[in-house]
């Protein structure tokens, strides 16, 4: 268990042009840290950074309390899983596991036995003899991560270790890598693009876009409170819905096109400073409007898409020029083109400045949505 | 009525069966007459000469049986022939392979400008034999060669390169190592750069140094390459001519006089046809025993992906 800590890093190639900047982040002992980002983002960049194999041209990085930024890769206390996996194709599952320990020339029964532990760990021991090219992609993704953990690396670098496996073996790994990560206690730094990765597995996750950091924090915490409109449509899944509004200051309304309005209460009147905002809800705060809800509120759509997945439904409908998603628990028997009475409540919205991006409010309505231990009996 | 149709059917399934197979023969046909004119019928022609006495045309003129064969591992030039060859291949291929894995090595290096290196080394291979033997020529030459002038520079007594029977062996090999390195070189570096680089990165997180890399990651992902370049360059080895033929003819006292060399001589200077042709049976078989023993033992330690 190691602290990593990174101060103002940043990453350039041509040193014009920085690929990552200012970078500031410290990932504790013991954390499951996740970076996130769509591709290109840098989010492998400062893996590698980290793992030694890029250089840092900016900023400090320090391992534990040791400044690293110069040090070769294996004197970080690090072990990594590649995304391809990287296993050596000549070498047995075997001579692949004890590969690092063969290097630090640890003695040959020792390798041994923590051969076999970790083999039985992850379920690999009838394979030891088999080379890389006999294996399935679920079981040489099970090599390198024994790779890994073999080497009883403090701080254990991930590089989108699952994006070469099925939808289903992913989700099986995924509850698998925390569980080994939560056993060992090793600090996990694991880079994704895939945002269900993210939430579901990382204590902390680091948004990242540009090479910016665009917001840390616990996976929950950014769902409810994201900083700004990308951190909002990349995190959720479907994303959440944005439209541009338009704040009317005579009847403190928000206009979103020209049939949607939404009336500002007075304690938010801060919000009239503003003309141009962004308005974005999330899928499953889109209500179905029932008898009591103000004619103002309702509002009527049509479902130009409509997919039900086994007990959610997700309808998709024109909104001015936006196309916006509605997710409604429950079996609704709803057909392309039918027309569906919908609410949007202010307390559901999330609201943007246009220009800065900046989060003006959050929704403050979802404690419905959030259940405590207590409801149990 | 019934037994016509089926029969007319089989027919019919016959020759749609045979689709593939005659599409195939179809896109065959070029190569496959190429090689019957170049290939198949000269060596069939010369297994049957070697068992002929030939006239001056070259013609079969009298059964002899396996006496070419007798007369000419007999024949102590032959023999001499056989012995010259050997050496050739034990000085040309393991040099030649280790000079051309060594140059891959440092040109497969990322610097700058490392691919003026890498058309360097590789650029024996645009040139001819002819040509190159030339220049070798003149570097081996007595009086004005290069390498006797490096020699006296540092007063060293001179060199007879191609005239001393003890040099003029270990002067060739030295040309045709030469010769053969930009075709190494190129398979080579391609293999090498066929290697993910994500295993050196993996290696380097375990702490692995450069030779360590080389000995467990190198040298093992590239043994199919490196098989393949042995086997090429023994063949090449055991069928060298030209370089023989310009710097040396042979001589100086048969010291040079390789068996393909032997060959020529004994078919177009001596007009022995059937001799010839039994020395150049004599090789094929070498050849092909040399090649199967090769595939026999050293793809065990082959590894292919």
């Amino acid at each position: 268990m190691k602290r990593v800590e990174l101060m103002n890093v940043s990453k350039t190639y041509d040193k014009k042009t920085e690929v990552i900047s200012n970078i500031n982040v410290v990932i504790e002992p013991g954390e499951f840290f996740v970076l996130v980002g769509p591709s290109g983002c840098g989010k492998s960049t400062m893996l590698r950074m980290i793992a030694g194999l890029e250089e840092i041209t900016g900023g400090s990085l320090r391992i534990g309390e040791k400044e690293a930024n110069h040090l070769p890769p294996s004197k970080r206390d690090i072990s990594m899983v590649f995304q391809n996996y990287a296993l050596y194709p000549h070498l047995t599952v075997e001579e692949n596991i004890v590969f690092g320990l063969h290097v630090k020339r640890i003695p040959k029964l020792e390798r041994k036995t923590r051969c076999n532990e970790v083999a039985s760990m992850l379920g690999l021991s009838e394979y030891l003899n088999r080379k890389p090219r006999e294996l399935s992609g679920g079981q040489r993704q099970r090599v390198a991560l024994a790779r890994a953990i073999v080497n009883e690396a403090p701080i254990c670098l991930m590089d989108e270790p699952l994006s070469n496996l099925d939808a289903k073996l992913r989700a099986h790994m995924r509850s698998e890598i925390r569980q080994i990560q939560r056993r060992l206690g090793i600090t996990m730094i694991y880079v994704t693009h895939d945002q269900v990765e993210a939430m579901t597995m990382g204590d902390r996750i680091m948004i990242l876009h540009d090479g910016k950091i665009q917001q840390i924090g616990k996976p929950i915490d950014i769902y409810n409170h994201p900083v700004n409109p990308f951190v909002a449509t990349f995190i959720g899944s479907p994303p959440m819905n944005i439209a541009d509004g338009e704040v009317n200051r005579q009847k403190s309304e928000i206009r979103i096109g020209d049939e949607w309005k939404i009336k500002i209460p007075d304690e938010d009147s801060r919000l009239l400073h503003k003309e141009q905002i962004l308005v974005g809800i999330r899928p499953e705060h889109i209500r179905v409007a029932s008898k009591e809800t103000s004619p103002d509120n309702r509002q009527v759509v049509e479902a130009i898409n409509v997919e039900i997945l086994g007990n959610e439904t997700i309808f998709s409908f024109k909104i001015g020029s936006y196309e916006w998603m509605a997710k409604w628990n429950g079996q609704w028997r709803l057909q392309v083109g039918d027309l569906i009475p919908i609410q949007l409540n202010y307390e559901s919205l999330c609201l943007f400045d246009h220009k800065t991006n900046e989060l003006l409010k959050t929704p403050t309505d979802i404690e419905n949505n959030i259940l405590d231990k207590e409801v149990f009996l | 009525m019934k037994k016509s149709s089926a029969s007319f059917y089989e027919k019919q399934s016959f020759w749609r069966k045979s689709l593939n197979a005659r599409t195939a023969l179809l896109y065959l046909f070029p190569s496959v007459l190429l090689f019957i004119v170049f290939v198949f019928y000269p060596m069939f022609r010369t297994i049957y000469l070697s068992f002929f006495l030939t006239d001056q045309h070259g013609s079969a003129a009298l059964f002899v049986g396996l006496e070419n064969y007798a007369y000419i591992l007999e024949s102590q030039a032959f023999r001499n022939s056989i012995k010259a060859t050997v050496l050739f291949v034990l000085y040309t291929v393991p040099a030649g392979v280790i000079l051309a894995l060594f140059l891959a090595l440092i040109a497969n290096e990322k610097l700058k400008g490392i691919g003026f290196f890498r058309t360097i080394y590789s650029s024996t291979m645009g040139i001819s034999v002819a040509a190159s033997s030339v220049v070798w020529l003149f570097l081996f030459h007595p009086s004005i060669g290069m390498f006797n002038r490096l020699l006296s520079l540092v007063n060293l007594p001179e060199v007879q390169w191609l005239l001393d029977p003890d040099w003029a062996l270990l002067s060739v090999s030295i040309s045709t190592i030469w010769l053969n390195t930009g075709f190494s070189f190129l398979i080579l570096l391609g293999g090498l750069q066929n290697i993910d680089g994500y295993l050196y990165e993996s290696a380097k997180i375990d702490g692995a140094g450069y030779w360590y890399q080389l000995r467990r990651i190198t040298i093992p992902m590239l043994s199919p390459t490196l098989f393949f370049i042995i086997t090429i360059s023994l063949i090449n080895a055991f069928q060298s001519f030209g370089q023989i033929d310009i710097l040396t003819k042979g001589g100086p006292s048969q010291a040079t006089n390789l068996i393909v060399y032997s060959i020529y001589r004994e078919a177009f200077v001596n007009y022995q046809f059937g001799t010839a042709s039994a020395q150049a049976v004599f090789l094929f078989l070498c050849i092909l025993i040399v090649t199967i023993f090769q595939f026999k033992f050293g793809e065990r330690k082959v590894h292919y992906q």
